[in-house]
């Protein structure tokens, strides 16, 4: 099965001018949408919000275009591939994630707050500190899932168009950075909202096109399919089929999976989605949309996953010449069973991914600048609309050129462990101090400083001073798997912070609040939020155009 | 610890959260969302532990086939999300959103009235 890659000489296989014609028009037709989208983008409610006008199934499916990420797509199809049974692990825990959203946090944060995760945790604190404190965490959240994204698309194009030199892939990451600023300052909430719904709508008909392709090889019998995975797998065999070949530390897996179940609910490009809905119950609906789409595409992948371990294989997806790496499973497969053509369409589709998601982070992480900080803080409230729209496209731009930036630095790392580290954040900073502010009478600013800040600081620490950046021992061709090669400064055990930095959040939030205990209690605020996030009074409203 | 004054002064959102049919809509929200989610959370974390300490369990297959136990158990996790998922949808239609659009309008009514 493997000849046909041999023949195409081992740099790339495929047509480079066709996943770029693919990709290319994928490209004109967003812009084309964008540009006519864009046109109703005056007001803050609509270049932040869509004018709050989408409906349940638009924003749900943008949501999960948004949340679809290229780690996801790519990286959890080549971990299956090659690992088995331990790839599976993690798209459970992006799915189950999604029910803390639903239950806890979508419905009652839409009738709270108007653009950003600052307006409901600041709602009845001290606005200037906690909006501040919202902001930053905002941003290192965004700005890390930014960087996991832009440093996979310079792993992609080494596979697509066989662009390996450094510097042309720094061109390509810079593309991307460019094209995803003209989303954002053109077509605002609504434009990013429709790139993200095209994106979805390919990339889950690519990958049920596949699935069905491969269940079909074997008869439509998953038993099968597994037994032949299990066969071209000469080096882990059956073991495959279950846990412990990838997460070799047992702690570790447990960190792994209480930052993925508890992130999501915390991320902040997630949380501004369900802005977008004219009313708490669409927002409860778009949920309920993004859990049957995001469930079933997990459910591809897996099928996906170990039908790259049959048709492709593992000994060359995991070789280390293959461009993309453990990366390449899915569009390796495409190749397997389309040729040339449906490797450029699931090409183009994974591209798509990656700049879909980058505008909805350049969005949040502008919005947030823009509102919590330049209108509420600077300005104390007193910005006109107009002039925080500026203040938001002025900043999608610096944004963009930092991500262009951060991304070529970062090219190479590996896109999961980045995606991994923003829901440990997110997990640690917002969750805790979102939940508490919904549910808990006596929570106050200093609670909140404490949860964010203290979380945010020891989610770093354990991070900077884990084995995950530095102090794995090295392989046999000399490499280590830490970020950085050659120091050793861990003392952290565990790659993933998460099962000490989430509870030491919750627990902050606790002790901040009994520091805080003399701040006075803001009964009339505190009424407003609670009977508002639970009816849906005073909420904002649709815009009508 | 309430604050000098407000007794006074109390806004229709205070006196709609003393109400009866507020505590009501509350707790029927509570009642639902805070042990539906201690149960999908205890679910996924015992499949997480049963991954990470029982991992040769997990790898017993079923019967003659190649389905392990810990590939039907993930899916059950699949299975079981997409249930609560259609769970908390009926209850919010039926139970939940009836008294929360009773308290809304008559909160906007009253805050339209004081406006005027």
């Amino acid at each position: 099965m493997t000849s046909t890659l041999a023949q195409s000489g081992g740099a790339t296989v495929g047509s480079p001018w066709l996943n770029i014609a693919i990709f290319g028009l994928f490209v004109v037709v967003t812009l084309v949408v964008v540009f006519r989208v864009g046109r109703s983008n005056s007001t803050a409610s609509d270049y932040y919000a869509a004018g709050r006008s989408l409906t349940a199934a638009q924003n749900g499916t943008a949501i999960s275009g948004d949340y679809l990420s290229a780690a996801s797509f790519l990286g959890i199809a080549g971990a299956i591939a090659v690992y088995g049974y331990d790839g599976f692990l993690y798209s459970i825990g992006f799915l189950v994630a999604w029910l803390v959203a639903l239950l806890l946090v979508a419905e009652l944060l839409r009738n709270t707050g108007r653009y950003t995760m600052g307006d409901v945790l600041a709602f009845r604190m001290r606005q200037r500190p906690v909006r501040a404190a919202a902001a930053t965490s905002t941003l290192v959240v965004s700005f890390f899932y930014l960087l996991a994204q832009m440093a996979g698309a310079g792993g992609l194009v080494a596979l697509l168009i066989g662009v390996t030199g450094k510097a042309q892939q720094a061109l390509v990451i810079a593309v991307v950075g460019v094209l995803m600023i003209v989303y954002v300052l053109v077509g605002g909430m609504k434009g990013t909202t429709y790139v993200q719904i095209i994106k979805a709508v390919l990339l889950i008909a690519g990958a049920a096109v596949m699935t069905i392709w491969v269940l079909g090889l074997t008869g439509f019998n998953l038993s099968t399919l597994l037994g032949d995975a299990v066969a071209n797998s000469p080096k882990n065999g059956e073991a495959i089929l279950g846990p412990g070949l990838q997460y070799k530390n047992k702690v570790d897996l447990i960190s792994l999976g209480l930052a993925l179940v508890l992130g999501t609910a915390g991320l902040p490009h997630i949380l501004m989605r369900f802005y977008t809905v004219p009313s708490a119950r669409e927002a409860r609906k778009s949920v309920v949309w993004s859990i049957w789409l995001i469930g079933i595409f997990y459910l591809f992948t897996l099928v996906l996953g170990y039908g790259a371990a049959w048709l492709v294989g593992p000994a060359v997806i995991s070789d280390p010449n293959t461009p993309g790496g453990t990366n390449s499973a899915a569009p390796l497969l495409a190749y397997e069973l389309g040729g040339p053509f449906l490797l450029g369409l699931i090409s183009a589709v994974a591209f798509a991914t990656i700049l879909a998601v980058v505008a909805g982070l350049t969005i949040t992480a502008s919005a947030s600048f823009a509102h919590d900080v330049y209108a509420n803080i600077v300005k104390k409230g007193q910005a006109t609309s107009r002039d925080e729209v500026r203040v938001a496209r002025i900043t999608a731009v610096v944004i963009g050129i930092v991500a262009i930036g951060g991304g070529i630095l970062a090219n190479g790392q590996n896109i999961a462990f980045l995606v991994a580290l923003a829901f440990a954040v997110a997990a640690s900073a917002n969750l805790p101090t979102i939940l508490y502010s919904l549910y808990w009478k006596r929570f106050n600013t200093t609670g909140a400083l404490f949860s964010i800040y203290g979380g945010l600081a020891i989610c770093i620490v354990l991070i900077v001073f884990s084995p995950a950046v530095s102090g794995k021992p090295p392989n046999a061709a000399g490499r280590s798997a830490s970020m950085l090669q050659g120091v050793d400064f861990h003392w952290f055990p565990l790659d993933n912070p998460g099962l000490v930095s989430i509870p030491a959040s919750f627990l902050l939030g606790v002790i901040g609040t009994y520091v805080g205990s003399r701040e006075k209690h803001n009964a009339e605020k505190y009424a407003e939020m609670e009977v508002r996030s639970l009816t849906g009074a005073g909420s904002e409203k649709a815009v009508e155009h | 610890m309430s604050t000098t004054g407000d007794r006074q002064t109390e806004t229709v959102y205070q006196e709609v959260q003393r109400s009866a049919a507020f505590a009501d809509l509350r707790s029927r929200l509570r009642r639902f969302v805070f042990p539906m989610s201690a149960a999908f959370l205890l679910w996924y974390l015992a499949y997480v532990l049963l991954a990470s300490y029982a991992p040769g369990f997990m790898a017993t297959r079923l019967g003659g086939s190649n389905i392990t136990v810990g590939l039907v158990i993930g899916l059950l996790q699949f299975v079981t999300t997409f249930i609560i998922t259609m769970v908390y949808v009926r209850y919010a239609d039926r139970r939940l959103d009836p008294p929360a659009t009773a308290l809304r309008e008559e909160i906007e009514a009253r805050r339209a009235e004081q406006a005027r």
